[in-house]
């Protein structure tokens, strides 16, 4: 009988287990608490006063008629926030060279793009605030505006910030050697100019926060929309003077985040100095309208980029050159050049060969900034490099799954480096692209592909291998003097009833942290989950930490909810021994239940241990002191990251009439190591597709010459709909890293990660009848039937 | 323009009385005078479905009609179709199903649940998928709430004729 029992049978054996999400009930009911909600006494509203330009000075304010307007307590501008506020600068010292200027909530002189806030005003409701914002006058005078990359660069060309010399944000070099050299005599080369949209997070909640500034304790109290409170807390406490353990940063349930809800805005700012100055709390939640101009922008690149290969289509080299445009400064405290980086860092990262030349440059111009936001960097890298595989197999004459198959790196080379540097660890690129030639039934589909195109049916098949960075340590933002922390910290006690409860740094966004936190501490301290409470999201209640972002919810901070469930086991098992009279190596807990080891014998249950430790330690032996409540931290050692990897295929229909194109299926497989929870992983790798599928088909903020944002409404921006996207299968390879002993990669990445390069090959295969390619993204109708030549 | 004015309405089947501004949407006055949060604000103009309520049983963006216009009706939220129970299969499915992560959507995804599940028959992948077509999620790719759609579907068929065939 023992045979057929898994180690999932065991009691408490949660790890691997798909398990639904005791904190989602809440939600389904209506009951969830969002910023948005929450409505504190005395509260009061802020809206804002918004550049209509993208670069001009400020002439003149005037607020006096605001003032009188009713239900108005304050009406603020620049100087007056600058008073409480010190401004900040977004470098980081590792990027040599890069540079950005300060930055203050409003600004003091000039605004540096359309939509950016210029005056607060505090009202006692949202509409009055509004009201009276209307009544501000700001005179500005236009200045020459910096919108297009190549003008940016040229010389001569206005400079946004004069004190900086130039438009230039950072210039990034990456060279083996020797590369002119591999073109010149390879047998192939193929090459081509990429362009890549902005587009935006579209979180469901926009972004709120509500301060509440108590000047009689100098106690700040943040209600944050964010997945980072500690870097929050951090923040306040430097930028505002206020003792740091005076800081409270609590971000309850969170409308969607995806990395654009861990930066510094200046609105986010201005609120806190405004609390400050009012000694009131003050509520913001943004409109849709402000969200598309004040969130963070993703992606903007151009990527120029060629691929060497021999006569038998063997990758030789690439040749990459990256412009990508921030807006007018470096974002807060992560930078903008992150993004950048990884684009020229992740380049044909999947494969075996190891010549390569980069070049990237990061922009300044007159348009909201752009930073981190999910996958960054990775979308740009992976559907540069995957295009030009096809391309490279398309001159060679090769299927572009026997090329991959040729040149991707074997199961087998790892440990091994990239020739940017990135060091893997234990990847398993062949045993994907196998799985999923099988599980998309490939031969079939090209078999289908050829007779369709006999009846004017164009249909397109598009394969991407990826890899994806996760669980970060110091080198990622801590090198660079960013206070963001790559630890995560746990505290565990076994309450007086036996129940368990849990505060840990990593954050709760619906991906699912607390549900896997609850699953790793069942498996290791051996109790029900039911029995377990993890509590997530407020400075003053959980351990300092990262929180989630990058992918290391789940490797660094299950990490470190496994070694506090290890070290509580311990503690328990220890007193257990003393009350028992056994030696501590001869019990185990499982079920909530001390048990012998050997036989699983219920000796006491848990509750009945903490009863005796909390009400009854006169009956210990002497010298015992119970010890039910542990604290644990973990921060990444061995390798820089734990890098995941997979492989995505897209199947699409191409109308070549009308340009638009079905997505008809959607494949992954992806190993992201030790998986705790199936079903959540799955969900994350299918949202995740579906954020890549709207960079490519969908999704672009649109600018015209004078900067202005022409789609800032969700009526005019597109986004994915239900009945636009496709089934998606999914299916893993675990490939656990043994740095740590859960062996947990992240997952939540991946998916966005890759589906723009799936896409993009595609619709290029869907067009090849027609001799007819597309570079762009995101792939819309018009530019489709551009590329077939149907329109001009 | 401004004065308040006086509304009565049933919402969640309780008669509600209360001074309303003109301009006030139905979803501010739920939202804030009624503390009925469940109803979220994603858009503010009749785009992502996230403020859908019920109003005399038809499924209505409450970001789009203001709250005087509401004088009069019957107004069922997020909130009070849970306390009913009539969705309480289309929450379980949807928890089982992980049919949410964030779950700001969620009350709305509900909404268009409950109406298209009240239809006769089991509506396919691309009737459900079509149905969803105005409630946007950015947390899921949609496909987990089509799965938990189409199994109450069926189950309520499935139900519906072991009923019949009990009471024959």
């Amino acid at each position: 009988m023992s045979d057929a029992l898994t180690s999932l049978d065991r009691p408490n054996s949660y790890i691997g287990r798909s398990v639904p999400r005791p904190n989602a009930k809440r939600l389904l009911a209506g009951r969830g608490r969002y910023v948005t909600d929450i409505v504190l006494p005395r509260m009061l509203h802020a809206a804002f006063v918004r550049s209509p330009y993208a670069h001009a000075r400020i002439v003149s304010i005037d607020t006096e008629a605001a003032q009188r307007m009713p239900g108005v307590r304050l009406v603020a501008t620049g100087k007056d926030i600058a008073r409480v506020c010190k401004p900040w600068v977004g470098t980081l010292d590792h990027f040599k060279g890069m540079k950005s200027p300060p930055q203050l909530p409003l600004p003091l002189d000039k605004v540096v793009w359309s939509g950016q806030a210029v005056v607060a005003v505090v009202a006692d409701t949202r509409a009055l605030a509004e009201d009276a914002a209307e009544a501000v006058v700001v005179e500005f005078e236009e200045l020459p505006v910096v919108v297009d990359i190549d003008a940016a660069r040229a010389p001569g060309s206005p400079v946004i910030s004069p004190e900086l010399g130039d438009n230039v944000c950072f210039h990034g070099k990456i060279d083996t050697g020797g590369i002119d050299d591999i073109f010149a005599s390879a047998a192939h080369v193929v090459d081509e100019e990429f362009h890549f949209g902005r587009h935006t997070a579209v979180t469901m909640e926009p972004r709120a926060i509500i301060a509440d500034y108590d000047p009689n304790e100098m106690r700040l109290t943040a209600h944050h929309a964010t997945q980072t409170p500690y870097q929050f807390q951090d923040i306040y406490s430097r930028h505002f003077g206020i003792p740091e353990a005076n800081v409270r940063v609590i971000a309850p349930d969170i409308g969607g985040s995806f990395g654009m809800k861990l930066h510094v805005y200046h609105e986010d700012m201005a609120i806190v100095g405004l609390s400050m100055i009012l000694g009131r709390p003050v509520k913001y939640v943004a409109d849709r309208i402000e969200s598309f101009v004040s969130d963070i922008h993703a992606r903007d690149h151009r990527v120029r980029a060629r691929m060497a290969l021999d006569a038998d289509g063997t990758i030789l080299a690439m040749d990459v050159d990256d412009v990508t445009a921030v807006g007018p400064f470096s974002a807060y405290p992560r930078t903008s050049v992150v993004e950048g980086n990884q684009v020229f860092r992740l380049i044909g990262t999947p494969y075996r060969f190891q010549n390569y030349r980069a070049d990237l440059q990061v922009v300044f111009q007159n348009k909201v900034q752009m930073s981190q936001y999910r996958a960054v960097g990775h979308p740009i890298a992976f559907a540069v490099t995957e295009r030009l595989v096809d391309m490279a197999a398309a001159k060679v004459g090769l299927d572009p799954v026997e090329i991959r198959s040729r040149n991707l790196i074997p199961d087998d080379a790892y440990p091994c480096a990239g020739p940017a540097g990135y060091k893997f660890e234990a990847l398993s690129h062949h045993v994907c692209l196998a799985r999923l030639r099988e599980m998309m039934d490939y031969d079939r589909l090209r078999a289908e592909q050829i007779e369709l195109r006999k009846q004017n049916i164009y249909r397109g098949i598009g394969v991407a291998s990826f890899v994806e960075i996760s669980n970060p340590g110091p080198a990622f933002y801590g090198v660079g003097g960013a206070r963001i922390s790559s630890q995560d910290g746990a505290v565990l006690t076994i309450t007086p009833s036996g129940d368990v409860r849990c505060a840990i740094s990593v954050t709760e966004l619906g991906q699912g942290t607390e549900t896997i936190i609850g699953q790793i501490i069942g498996e290791h301290l051996g109790v029900d989950r039911e029995r377990i409470k993890v509590i997530t999201g407020d400075t003053e209640t959980t351990p300092h930490g990262g929180a989630v972002w990058a992918c290391r919810g789940a490797g660094i901070g299950g990490e470190a909810a496994l070694g506090a469930a290890r070290k509580l086991k311990e503690n328990v098992i220890s007193l257990a021994g003393s009350i028992l009279q056994e030696q501590p190596d001869k019990l185990d807990v499982r079920a909530g239940w001390i048990v012998d080891a050997d036989t699983g014998r219920q000796r006491i249950e848990l509750s009945e241990i903490a009863r005796i430790a909390y009400f009854r330690s006169d009956t210990l032996p002497p010298g015992v002191q119970a010890q039910l409540t542990v604290a644990h931290h973990y921060a990444p050692q061995g390798y820089p990251f734990a890098f995941t990897n997979g492989i995505q295929a897209s199947h699409v229909e191409l109308d070549v009439e009308t340009g638009f194109v079905k997505i008809l299926k959607h494949w992954v497989v992806e190993d992201c190591g030790r998986i705790i929870n199936p079903l959540l992983v799955d969900e994350q790798m299918r949202g995740g597709v579906v954020q890549g599928l709207g960079a490519a088909f969908f999704e672009e903020c649109t600018y015209n010459e004078t900067g202005q944002l022409t789609n800032g409404s969700l009526a005019d921006y597109l986004v994915p709909m239900a009945v636009e996207m496709p089934d998606i299968e999914i299916a893993h390879v675990e490939t656990p890293t043994l740095d740590t002993e859960l062996g947990a990669k992240g997952c939540g990445e991946a998916g966005t990660a890759a589906s723009p390069a799936a896409a993009l090959n595609a619709v290029n295969d869907a067009m090849a009848p027609f001799g007819a390619s597309i570079a762009q993204l995101p792939m819309t109708p018009a530019r489709i039937l551009k590329a077939l030549g149907r329109i001009s | 323009m401004s004065t308040p004015v006086n509304i009565s309405l049933t919402v969640n089947g309780e008669m509600v009385s209360r001074n309303v501004t003109p301009r006030e949407t139905l979803a501010d006055f739920l939202r804030i005078s009624l503390e009925l949060t469940g109803t979220h604000m994603g858009c503010e103009m009749g785009v992502c479905g996230a403020c859908l309520v019920l109003l005399d049983g038809q499924v209505v963006h409450s970001c789009l009609m203001f709250a005087v216009q509401a004088g009069g009706s019957v107004v069922e939220t997020i909130e009070g179709l849970t306390e009913r129970a009539v969705i309480a299969d289309i929450q379980d499915a949807f928890h089982q199903r992980n049919a949410l992560q964030c779950g700001f959507c969620t009350p709305g995804m509900l909404m268009t649940a409950y109406a298209l599940l009240s239809r006769p028959g089991i509506p396919s992948r691309d009737d459900i998928r079509d149905a969803l077509s105005g409630n946007y999620c950015r947390c899921t790719g949609y496909e987990s709430i089509v799965d938990a759609i189409e199994t109450v579907a069926r189950r309520r068929v499935l139900a519906g004729r072991q009923l019949e065939e009990a009471g024959a």
